[in-house]
């Protein structure tokens, strides 16, 4: 008898979601197979079976979430149930999986009393200038038990007063928040475990009546929102500029019109990530990120794009844009989108971008402020290219014109950085044969 | 049903086996002529001859040993040690022969040994004779290691290791000889590695084996009369260890406590928490807890004696911080 343990597919992951189980219970399983699809806070992935036998038992059913190490599912020789005896010589060696733990202080005890152990009782957390112990999510004392009833009921651990030793939150003061309705109940979704921040006070709550649907969250959607309320701590400002694209447009009718039969074709994204891309290259200042103590400056410059899925919205990154052609953006970004839209993008596919282009044009949309995508300290948000009247030597033209808006993380970025950096793309833009150089 | 002792169900099953299988013999010291210390093998000289009881010399090395040896050639020999203090005497035979020798030899002779031991304090037999040291053996791979608690499955899990093909240690206990309770009739085989719950419950789990089962019992009893509910799993094997029972149990109960008669530390209860955090970490709403023996020599004089072993006073302490611990509301 073995565990499949829920494997980790990204340094970002915490915990995955079985998406779908491709074997059930009973099934023969050889290694190497794949058992189940899983979902990570990127992409879905498949779990492969490392050794083969029969599936046993599953665990964690469709749709439930397990951390990163957690059994998944069992597999045996078919013989029955979890627990069941080792038949052959030798018991099944399990070498590996013990996972020391901090061992406090055990009760050696020199008077010749029976041993016990310590109960385990840390000093309560320092408390604040206020007085007040520390609510951060990090510093909460809470059992595994209550911090997974906390998860899954939605409730927010740092709005609880624990009643276990040293202020431990127990399951006793989950539950008995969760029969309080609506009390520490968090808003939008917020993840009740560590990494997100507790709901500020007075922020407004859903409750869901009886003509309401509750929509659970999926993975990707509660890693959207805890990254964006994480960007939406930083300090922004955003700037907008109007290019005149009919240069650009003509351009990529011409390139278009050169490629061969049944080639994809470039699209004005793929040219603007060749443009900014091109950009940030003279203006490492603004392919930067955030790290608290620093601001990092990347040497490489690695363009995501903001793709819409069915449930929500990935960035696939297309690596060194600068030095790629036109062509090969058009490729990757072209394949990179249809696999997030059937969610086959790999973790690798999906991290390390430096800088960001989310463009709704295609949708209709005239301007937008985007969110950025943290710790990155910029990201461009682009609207519709459409006719518009402008003025040209004192005359009335119309031109195809299209916004640009520069979302800016102003712990890095100064106004007038950004400026400059929106004023050299829109200049490129316009003259924009420089793009293929 | 029968109602008879721990004692009387291990000598019921020796003779009933060696009536079963010729192959079955009986090896050790004082078995034949003086029926045993402690009295386990009473009678058997009588009906099975000199041949199948074989008194020894005091030399546990040496016929361990020699029981090895006739275990590789088909024998299904019955040890008897006196003591499980005295099987460091002959525990490189033990752990260097009669564990391995199916593994370095690519599975072409097993080693069908079953060596039975008591172990235990609380007799006033000294330090070096009042030891729980069956962690020693639980820690080696090629060796089950079983310890029945009650005369039922003292039966079942004896019968089992001597028709398994395997070295399996039977690890009796001193404080348990004189124990009475029911012992099914006919053919009663307990699986080796397999735990078993003795007593439902929902609110916490107390773990333990052996002796220490008895008094798991006796607080879960009280404890129900305080209204709370707690669940007694008894490990009943060491090795192959059934963690699966253990982690169910406290995923239902969120709480655990593992009451041994060894010692605290590296001991039983050590892995056993480490199982549970392994396998229930998420429903765990307290640590993990041992009461075990004191760290030291098991003291000579009574009172000594009697406070350097776990009681069921130290349990119950345990078990009433765990609770209150989780704010458990009776």
């Amino acid at each position: 008898m073995s565990q499949i343990l829920m494997p980790r597919l990204s340094d970002t992951m915490e915990e995955g979601t079985i998406a779908r189980w491709l074997k059930q219970p009973g099934d023969q399983i050889t290694r190497g197979d794949v058992v189940a699809e899983i979902e990570t806070d990127k992409a879905t992935m498949d779990l492969e079976a490392y050794e083969s036998g029969v599936l046993e038992q599953i665990l964690v059913p469709e749709g439930s979430t397990a951390a990163i190490g957690e059994p998944v599912a069992e597999i045996g020789d078919g013989s029955g149930s979890a627990g069941a005896p080792a038949a052959t010589s030798s018991p099944p060696a399990r070498a590996g999986d013990v996972v020391p733990a901090p061992v406090r202080a055990a009760g050696e005890s020199p008077e010749g009393e029976a041993a016990v152990t310590a109960a385990a009782v840390a000093p309560a957390p320092a408390a604040g200038p206020s007085g007040n112990p520390s609510r951060t999510e990090g510093s909460l004392r809470t059992s595994p038990l209550a911090r997974s009833l906390a998860r899954r009921a939605g409730i927010d651990l740092g709005s609880l007063a624990g009643s276990g030793p040293g202020g431990r939150i127990v399951r006793a003061d989950v539950e008995s928040a969760i029969a309080q309705p609506g009390a520490a109940r968090l808003a939008n979704g917020q993840r009740a475990s560590s990494g997100a921040p507790p709901a500020p006070a007075g922020a407004s709550r859903a409750t869901a009546g009886e003509d309401d649907e509750v929509v659970p969250l999926s993975t990707m959607r509660r890693l959207t929102a805890e990254r964006l309320t994480e960007s939406a701590k930083a300090p922004h400002f955003s700037l907008t500029t109007v290019v005149e694209v009919d240069a650009l447009l003509r351009l990529r009718a011409e390139v278009n019109a050169s490629l061969p039969e049944g080639a994809g074709k470039v699209t004005v994204t793929d040219l603007l990530v060749k443009a900014c891309a091109a950009v940030l290259r003279v203006h490492p200042e603004v392919n930067a990120s955030w790290a608290t103590d620093a601001i990092v400056r990347h040497r490489r410059v690695h363009v995501g794009v903001a793709v819409a899925v069915p449930d929500g919205l990935v960035v696939p990154v297309i690596r060194d844009a600068d030095r790629a052609t036109l062509g090969e953006i058009a490729r990757q970004a072209r394949d990179l989108a249809e696999r997030a839209r059937s969610r086959r993008l790999s973790p690798d596919e999906l991290g390390g971008g430096t800088f960001t282009i989310s463009n709704l044009g295609m949708l209709g949309i005239d301007e937008f402020t985007a969110i950025i995508n943290p710790p990155q300290v910029a990201i461009l948000a682009v609207g519709a290219a459409g006719p518009q009247p402008v003025v040209r030597d004192g005359e009335v033209v119309v031109r195809t014109t299209m916004k640009l808006t520069l979302s800016v993380d102003h712990r890095v970025l100064d106004g007038a950085t950004g400026a400059q950096f929106l004023a050299d793309l829109r200049v490129l833009l316009e003259a924009p044969l420089r793009i293929l150089a | 049903m029968t109602t008879m002792t721990y004692r009387q169900a291990l000598h019921d099953t020796l003779a009933e086996e060696m009536r079963r299988d010729d192959s079955v013999v009986l090896i050790g010291e004082e078995i034949g002529h003086f029926e045993g210390s402690y009295k386990i093998t009473a009678g058997l000289l009588a009906e099975f001859g000199p041949k199948r009881v074989r008194d020894t010399p005091i030399a546990e090395e040496g016929f361990v040993g020699a029981a090895i040896g006739a275990a590789m050639l088909g024998m299904r020999p019955v040890v008897e040690l006196m003591t499980i203090n005295f099987s460091l005497l002959a525990i490189d035979q033990i752990v260097n022969h009669a564990a391995k020798i199916h593994a370095m030899f690519g599975g072409q002779v097993s080693v069908p040994l079953v060596i039975r031991t008591p172990g235990g304090g609380g007799q006033q037999l000294g330090a070096s004779h009042s030891q729980n040291i069956e962690v020693y053996y639980a820690h080696i791979p090629g060796l089950k290691v079983v310890a029945p608690a009650t005369p039922a499955d003292a039966k079942g899990l004896l019968t089992a290791a001597m028709r398994d093909d395997d070295p399996v240690l039977v690890v009796e206990n001193l404080g348990l000889y004189n124990a009475k309770g029911e012992v099914p009739g006919g053919d009663h085989v307990l699986p080796i590695g397999t735990a078993a719950v003795v007593r439902p419950g929902t609110d916490i789990t107390i773990v333990a084996y052996s002796r220490a089962l008895t008094v798991a019992l006796e607080v879960a009893r009280d404890l129900e009369e305080s209204g709370v509910s707690a669940e007694v799993v008894d490990l009943r094997s060491l090795r192959p260890l059934d963690r699966g029972t253990v982690v169910a149990s406290v995923r239902k109960t969120s709480r655990a406590v593992v009451l041994e008669d060894d010692w605290l530390s590296y001991g039983i209860g050590a892995e056993i928490a480490a199982t549970i955090q392994e396998g229930a970490f998420d429903y765990l709403d307290a640590p993990v807890r041992r009461v075990a023996a004191a760290e030291v020599p098991v003291p000579y004089a009574k009172p000594l004696e009697t406070a350097s072993l776990p009681d069921a006073t130290a349990l119950r302490k345990v078990v009433g911080e765990i609770l209150d611990a989780t704010a458990f509301s009776r």
